[in-house]
């Protein structure tokens, strides 16, 4: 099926298969590798993208429910500097290790900070407990986040 | 001391001016893992690459009477359906078995199935096609008929007569057998002023890597040579094992591991459908690709932990421990695991019990037993969790029963700071470490009587909180006892080559490979310090066979202080090579010259005399300006083994402070808090994560992870969505202190920090439940701590 719809920005055309999920859309159409894929059925959360604005699990999507939308992945969110306070916050906190899970959850983190400016760390918590990590017991995480709240609300972490 | 009042060479890493060690700088390779830009394994592509999918058993144990695939082969995509018989022509099989390992034995296994099926999940035929989601479609058609045969599945009962025997040539189903007696064991328990026994139970887990297991396979039949880019932690192993199966030179194989997805001891094995992937590219002449689903993950990754362990420990009246005494049963799956064996678990639990108390009195028995049930193996921390929460459960139990305080107990019985160097009941020798310590520390952190008092608060309300302490040793830097002694070509040295390009920037290539715990950066901290070189300027590449020095890999708490001190060395070297060099240029001495922030300094008043760059140059493009017979070698590799001690035991402690909901059986984790003592810390910030996520590793086991099997060998949760791991919302914030005992084996003197937070989490929540439920006469033995299983010992369902 030809679907149209514009990604990180720059318009997209492509042939589509009915039942291709977004998540391989993105990676093996577009080559945009970031969003990961850990479980294929929405539990993990690896492979969370933007869609029209919101934050949803690209395994759960197909490719063509995305025709005539806009999808921002952690390449575009990257590029655009939109997250660069919040990449700092993790690489200054050490809050990944593998780096599998952190597209996905820098994706949830920055919905969370645009929907509430300010949760405190059991907010937090609640908010990314779609998004699993194995290897940083999640607390450098929330750290992480915790210190961009406060920066972006002009206050030092 | 300052730099600029001692030689060069007699100064030591840990006090030069501008060093890196001790210091938290951020891991040079986090930005591209953020940005998306990382490169795991599951994204490469190669041109005419195709996948495979492995068609998988669904029966426990079958015969494999035909395999069906025309229809398969003739759908469009497929390349090629390839069945156990048909590989074998490419692979031969192994047995997962050490010489070490007194008496173990295993069975023949084969890439993929031949004639029959031994757990749920082998692979019987593995299909090729231009795509994944071809591949699976194709799968579908292929028509498998089985005729099933009796699964084993209890451990407990695998040994009776009139259990099958799962590969009859064996003679039974017993794989493995151990039994220890040190010291005086029935005196000791007949002096006791009382004797304690438990039966303790750990259910089955997995590691559950965020990135499954992924390999690519490239064979050039024009170079006859096959590359393999896999998520490994032992690239020259999988090279070694490759080789050997395929009928191949070590030459002949590349291993290239660029970023991994997790690992903790998954990826350090070799998995039949890797062999598998291997052996179908070679058959095939193209690259293959095999990226496992997520149930495939659940029913082929490693399994850990099944042990069913009876424990008994004497104590008298004034605290003192006189004896332990266990008996340990573990069920494996149908094959010992390739090529570190499925009985290394139990061995470790064998030498773990009892190592942090001075009672030398001990017996064990372990047993390793085969089952229809998917492979166990090695997982982070081995043995260590099972070991420490039978001690620790057992002190809490001894301490219950005479009435004393966990913490006095242990103050009574663990090994004082000044009893070293000392020795295990097992007999594993300790060079130096600091139990006392790091209990008063901890002590300290968590300010135990304020809490003891807010427990007893709390009761009044019926609020029921516990506090638990778990002790423990843990095995790092292992030496060639660990494998190499047994025969395995698991290399326990690791090297590092340095060099100085013409820019006078520095390039590492190691042997031990990174999965995020942050080997790359350690190896940087240490050149950059040892070199008076800013960290930006050296690039460090490892996972690669072809580009780095031969070694070990990671695992087993190794890197840092194994590929560490190689890579001091090799710094030294290649530090003493640069000076010399400077010295000529500059008419001085080496010994009147140092190296800081990238320049030649003189080490008297630290003034800049020429920069690296300038160096550089001078060496690589102008060597006619210096004088003859100067051959300036700005390149050193040397590599490490350790050889004093088998393994650099560190140790620690743990506490957990919990709530348990009595009603509804729900375990809220409130605070957890460590101290351990890993040596020399090269970055505070990665020793301290590499331990809040080994305690949530650990904490998983302790409540939530477990495999469950049904009779017949089905698994039956084999999803993320009904296999509970740890999730943001469940854990606690995690309090971390260290003790700093280096050990005098390098010159860096660090230890292994990767599996202290997983040897301890568990045993210490344990114990905190069974805090909680003193008033209710509750004790409860056996982990994942599940609401069934509180609401049970308590007498509720």
């Amino acid at each position: 099926m030809p679907i149209s719809l514009e990604v990180n920005g720059e318009r997209v055309d492509a042939q589509v298969l009915p039942r291709q999920n977004l998540a391989d859309f993105l990676r093996e159409h577009l080559q945009l590798t970031g969003t990961h894929v850990g479980c294929e059925h929405g539990v993990c959360g690896a492979c969370t993208v933007r869609v029209n604005g919101d934050i949803v699990r690209s395994c759960l999507m197909l490719a063509v429910q995305t025709h005539n939308a806009s999808v921002e992945t952690i390449e575009g969110l990257s590029d655009s500097g939109e997250i660069v306070d919040l990449q700092a916050a993790f690489r200054d906190r050490n809050a990944l290790q593998c780096g599998f899970c952190t597209p996905g959850m820098l994706m949830a983190a920055q919905d969370l900070l645009q929907l509430e400016p300010e949760p405190d760390r059991d907010r937090i918590r609640e908010h990314l407990s779609g998004n699993y990590c194995r290897c940083t017991g999640y607390q450098a995480i929330i750290d992480a986040i915790e210190t961009t709240a406060r920066s972006r609300m002009g206050r030092n972490a | 001391m300052s730099a600029a009042s001692v030689k060069p060479e007699a100064l030591s890493v840990l006090d030069r001016p501008n060093s890196y060690i001790g210091k938290t700088v951020p891991r040079p390779n986090l930005e591209r893992l953020m940005q998306g830009r990382g490169l795991y394994v599951s994204d490469m592509e190669l041109p005419r690459m195709a996948h495979v999918v492995f068609l998988r058993s669904p029966h426990a144990h079958a015969k494999i009477i035909n395999i069906d695939a025309d229809a398969a082969k003739r759908s469009k995509g497929v390349v090629a359906v390839v069945t156990g018989n048909e590989l074998a022509a490419v692979i031969t099989p192994w047995v997962g078995v050490l010489s070490h390992l007194k008496g173990l034995k295993s069975a023949p296994q084969s890439a993929v199935a031949i004639d029959r099926v031994c757990w749920q999940g082998e692979a019987v035929a593995a299909i090729v096609a231009t795509s994944r989601a071809v591949a699976e479609d194709a799968a579908e058609i292929v028509a498998v008929e089985y005729e099933e045969l009796e699964a084993v599945t209890d451990m407990r009962t695998a040994l009776d007569p009139a259990t099958p025997v799962i590969h009859p040539p064996l003679g039974d189903n017993l794989a493995f057998e151990r039994n220890f007696d040190a010291g005086a064991v029935d005196q000791a328990f007949a002096e006791s002023d009382e004797v304690i026994e438990a039966d303790f139970i750990f259910g089955r887990h997995t590691g559950v890597t965020l990135e499954p297991r992924a390999v690519v396979a490239d064979w050039n039949t024009a170079e006859a040579r096959l590359t393999i880019y896999q998520g490994t932690q032992a690239p020259h192993m999988v090279q070694n094992l490759a080789a050997l199966h395929l009928g191949l030179e070590e030459a002949q194989v590349r291993v290239v591991c660029k970023d991994v997805g997790g690992s903790f001891g998954i990826k350090v094995h070799i998995y039949a459908d890797e062999m598998a992937t291997y052996a179908l590219a070679k058959l095939l002449r193209r690259p293959i690709k095999f990226v496992a689903d997520r149930v495939e993950s659940f029913n082929t990754d490693i399994h850990a932990r099944d042990h069913r362990c009876k424990g008994k420990i004497g104590v008298k009246r004034d605290g003192t421990i006189t004896a332990f005494e266990i008996d340990d049963l573990t069920g494996i799956g149908p094959y010992s695991m390739y090529p570190r064996t499925s009985a290394i678990e139990a061995n470790q639990v064998v030498n773990l019990i009892g190592g942090p108390y001075v009672s030398k009195n001990y017996r064990a028995r372990a047993r390793v037993v085969f089952q229809n049930k998917n492979v166990m193996c090695q997982y982070r921390a081995v043995g260590h969790p099972i070991a420490c929460s039978v001690t620790e459960g057992l002190v809490d139990l001894a301490a219950m029963k005479i009435g004393m305080d966990p913490v006095e107990i242990r103050r009574r019985n663990l090994i004082p700071d000044n009893g070293y160097p000392c020795a295990a009941p097992s007999g594993l020798r300790f060079e130096l470490l600091s139990h006392h310590a790091s209990l008063n520390k901890l002590i300290a952190m968590m300010d135990y009587d304020a809490l003891r008092a807010e427990q007893a608060a709390l009761r009044q309300k019926n609020i029921h909180r516990g506090i638990g302490i778990a002790s423990f040793i843990e095995v790092t830097n292992p030496s060639a006892a660990f494998y190499g002694v047994g025969g395995a070509k698991i290399s326990s040295q690791d090297g590092v080559a340095v060099r100085m390009d013409a820019t006078g920037a520095i390039i590492c290539q190691t042997s031990i490979t990174e999965q995020g715990q942050g080997s790359e950066s350690l190896t940087a901290q240490i050149v950059g310090s040892v070199l008076g070189v800013s960290m930006q300027r050296v690039r460090v590449f490892l996972g690669d066979t072809d580009n780095t020095p031969y070694g070990g890999g990671t695992w087993a708490s190794r890197g840092a202080g194994i590929g560490g001190e190689a890579a001091l060395q090799a710094a030294k070297i290649l530090r003493k090579n640069i000076l010399e060099v400077a010295a000529v240029i500059l008419q001085s001495s080496p010994a009147e010259l140092d190296i800081a922030n990238n320049s030649i300094v003189n080490a008297s008043d630290g003034a800049s005399r020429i920069p690296l760059n300038e160096l550089a140059r001078i060496v690589y493009f102008r060597p006619d300006t210096l004088p003859p017979g100067i051959q300036p070698e700005l390149m050193a590799t040397r590599h490490f083994v350790p050889r004093d001690y088998p393994f650099a035991f560190t140790n620690g402690v743990q506490a957990s402070w919990l709530e348990v909901d009595t009603d509804t059986g729900f375990i809220k984790l409130l605070k957890h808090w460590v101290v351990e003592d890993c040596g020399t810390i090269i970055n505070p910030q990665l020793v301290d994560e590499q331990i809040r996520g080994g305690v949530v590793q650990g904490l998983g086991a302790a409540l939530f992870e477990k495999c469950i099997y049904d009779e017949r060998g089905q698994l039956t949760n084999a999803n993320m969505a009904d296999y509970l791991v740890p999730m943001s919302g469940e854990m606690p914030d995690i309090d971390v202190g260290h003790v700093v005992s280096p050990t005098s084996e390098t010159e860096l003197g660090a230890k292994g920090a990767g599996e202290a937070g997983t040897a301890g989490a568990a045993a210490a929540v344990a114990n905190a439940v069974n805090d909680a439920l003193r008033p209710f006469g509750a004790t409860i033995t056996e982990i994942p701590l599940t609401p069934q299983v509180v609401l049970t010992a308590l007498g509720r369902i």
